[in-house]
């Protein structure tokens, strides 16, 4: 079992999560989150003054998957994600010792 | 001849009336802004702010003559020179006939016309207009559309005896529009449809939820349009008088129909009665009774706000059907309202309550009046739609109209101000 994760730009969350959906992807933790990266912030101007903002406002997607099908979420991610201008983000991919459903207590591949 | 003199009552009425006027447009502002998502509510509310900058500077230059000049004698516009308002000072209002105001509380009252009817239209292109282009349009647009349709329909010409000079076409013909349900309502409406066209439909239109971001904004803005519909309406009338207590009682009872209206369709279609409905219901109203608030009897003006209120909340259902993205519902509430009230005072116009109104079907006055007013309806919808087209796409193909996708995406706050709407305390925004 592995757990994904993707930095998306906000204004792609919907597209992505309607390809996850479309995929068969049933559940999935989105958070909204700032960060750094190579991107670069923006400037705000309030009365000619300039306050630089460099935390830039992102979507953390977070989908347990089993091992057979992280290539292909992962795939569905970053071509649904992807303008082709910096700061599309980045997905990454972690190891996960144990899943557990609340309700019934499965474990495993079964509690995904 | 006897000498006509100032009167102090009548002119604090208008003067007063011009004021709540203009706060309609700030009030539209939170309307609007209110009703898109919140990357993109201070450009939404700049492209009212600013039509109240342009609009203002071009009128005491050029906009007041050429809607309300008479030199020219032309039934399509007012005549081509300065303002030249510095020097009318003492001057009072001849519209159609003397009116005991000075001419220029006359031209501020329209003024305040000339810069909300404009100002309507952007709800039509939220979240993707350049502000520059749009802020362009706007001085195009009311130099070639709004100044000549409010000759056609305001402007009842010079007259001096028994001679009128220079009285606009439909004024002429008796087309009766009272306070602008043609050349406000119907022509922001059908303008709003234009440009909605030109700059084409949001990225993720009806994919993506473009929910209102802060329906207190709406209901803000719709109070104080409601509030500075009073003098819109009882204003027209130039005077403290009979017709302003009909135009007054009238505006009030038909946006209560309305509001009700809007929602009992809600609630039968969709089971719940919401507060973006009320607060819709109510402006929906608000424009229908606009052209007939004083030529119908009270009860009428329920009927007819009410009429307004079901038939607006189902045409906003109309974008969906033939794929345009109005998106804040112009073309259903202001075209659609506008039309209802227009028409609706040849069904309803009584001479009884204004005997310089005539009767409609319902009056035993036949059909006359029910065609003029759809002469008034057509003839404004058209050129106006028309006109707008043409001005649009001349900005889309020159500067662009429509801002680049990534901006688009990113929300025009950022990138056409440089501001955000919110700044909640956060750490991370870098405040507290």
């Amino acid at each position: 079992m592995k757990l994904i994760t993707a930095i998306i730009k906000p204004g792609k969350l919907d597209e992505v999560k309607g390809a996850l959906r479309d995929a068969g992807v049933k559940g999935m933790t989105v958070s909204e989150v700032s960060g750094v990266g190579r991107q670069g912030g923006h400037v705000e101007v309030y009365r000619g003054a300039e306050y630089p903002i460099d935390l830039i406002q992102k979507i953390r997607l977070e989908i347990l998957a089993e091992n057979k099908e992280v290539d292909s979420v992962i795939d569905i991610i970053v071509k649904t994600a992807s303008t082709g201008a910096i700061g599309d983000g980045k997905v990454w991919v972690t190891p996960v010792d144990q899943v557990v459903r609340v309700r019934t207590g499965e474990k495993g591949e079964a509690a995904i | 001849m006897s000498e006509v003199t100032i009167s102090a009552g009548d002119t604090s009425w208008v003067l007063a009336s011009s004021a709540l006027v203009l706060l309609m447009t700030p009030g539209l502002a939170f309307f609007y802004g209110g009703m898109v998502r919140a990357k993109s509510a201070l450009n939404m509310m700049m492209m009212s702010m600013v039509t109240i900058g342009v609009v203002s500077v071009l009128w005491v230059m050029y906009g007041f003559k050429l809607a309300f000049g008479y030199e020219a004698d032309s039934p399509w516009y007012g005549s081509f020179s300065l303002s030249g308002l510095g020097d009318a000072v003492n001057e009072l209002t001849n519209n159609g006939g003397v009116y005991p105001i000075p001419l220029l509380v006359f031209a501020s009252f329209q003024l305040m016309f000339a810069i909300i009817t404009p100002a309507l239209i952007s709800g039509a292109i939220a979240d993707r207009a350049k502000f520059i282009s749009w802020t362009l349009f706007v001085a195009i647009w009311v130099t070639l559309v709004y100044f000549p349709i409010a000759h056609w329909v305001f402007a009842f010409g010079n007259k001096v005896g028994d001679t009128v000079t220079g009285a606009g076409f439909l004024a002429a013909r008796g087309v009766e529009d009272f306070a602008g349900g043609t050349a406000v309502h119907i022509n922001a409406g059908a303008a709003g449809l234009a440009l909605a066209i030109v700059l084409g439909r949001r990225i993720g239109w009806q994919k993506s939820p473009m929910r209102p971001h802060s329906l207190p904004l709406v209901l803000l803005g719709a109070g104080l349009l409601w509030f500075g519909w009073f003098g819109f309406n009882a204003g027209s009338a130039l005077g403290a008088n009979a017709t302003a207590g009909l135009a007054f009682i009238n505006t009030q009872v038909a946006t209560a129909g309305a509001l009700l209206g809007w929602i009992l369709t809600e609630k039968f279609r969709d089971g719940h009665p919401t507060s973006l409905g009320a607060a819709s219901g109510a402006i929906s109203g608000l424009v229908a009774i606009t052209p007939a608030c004083a030529f119908v009897a009270p009860w009428a003006a329920v009927v007819i706000g009410f009429l307004a209120g079901v038939i607006c909340a189902l045409a906003v259902g109309l974008k969906y059907k033939f794929g345009f993205d109005d998106a804040l519902d112009v073309v259903g509430v202001h075209l659609f309202g506008g039309i209802v009230g227009s028409l609706a005072i040849g069904f309803f116009g009584s001479s009884k309550v204004n005997s310089l109104g005539l009767d409609g079907l319902f009056y035993g006055g036949g059909m006359t009046l029910l065609g003029k007013q759809a002469l008034g309806v057509g003839l404004v919808m058209t050129y106006s739609f028309v006109m707008t087209l043409i001005i649009g796409f001349a900005i889309e193909k020159t500067i662009g109209f429509r801002v680049k996708s990534e901006k688009e995406l990113a929300g025009v706050d950022l990138t056409e101000h440089a501001e955000s709407a919110y700044e909640m305390g956060g750490i991370l925004r870098g405040g507290r």
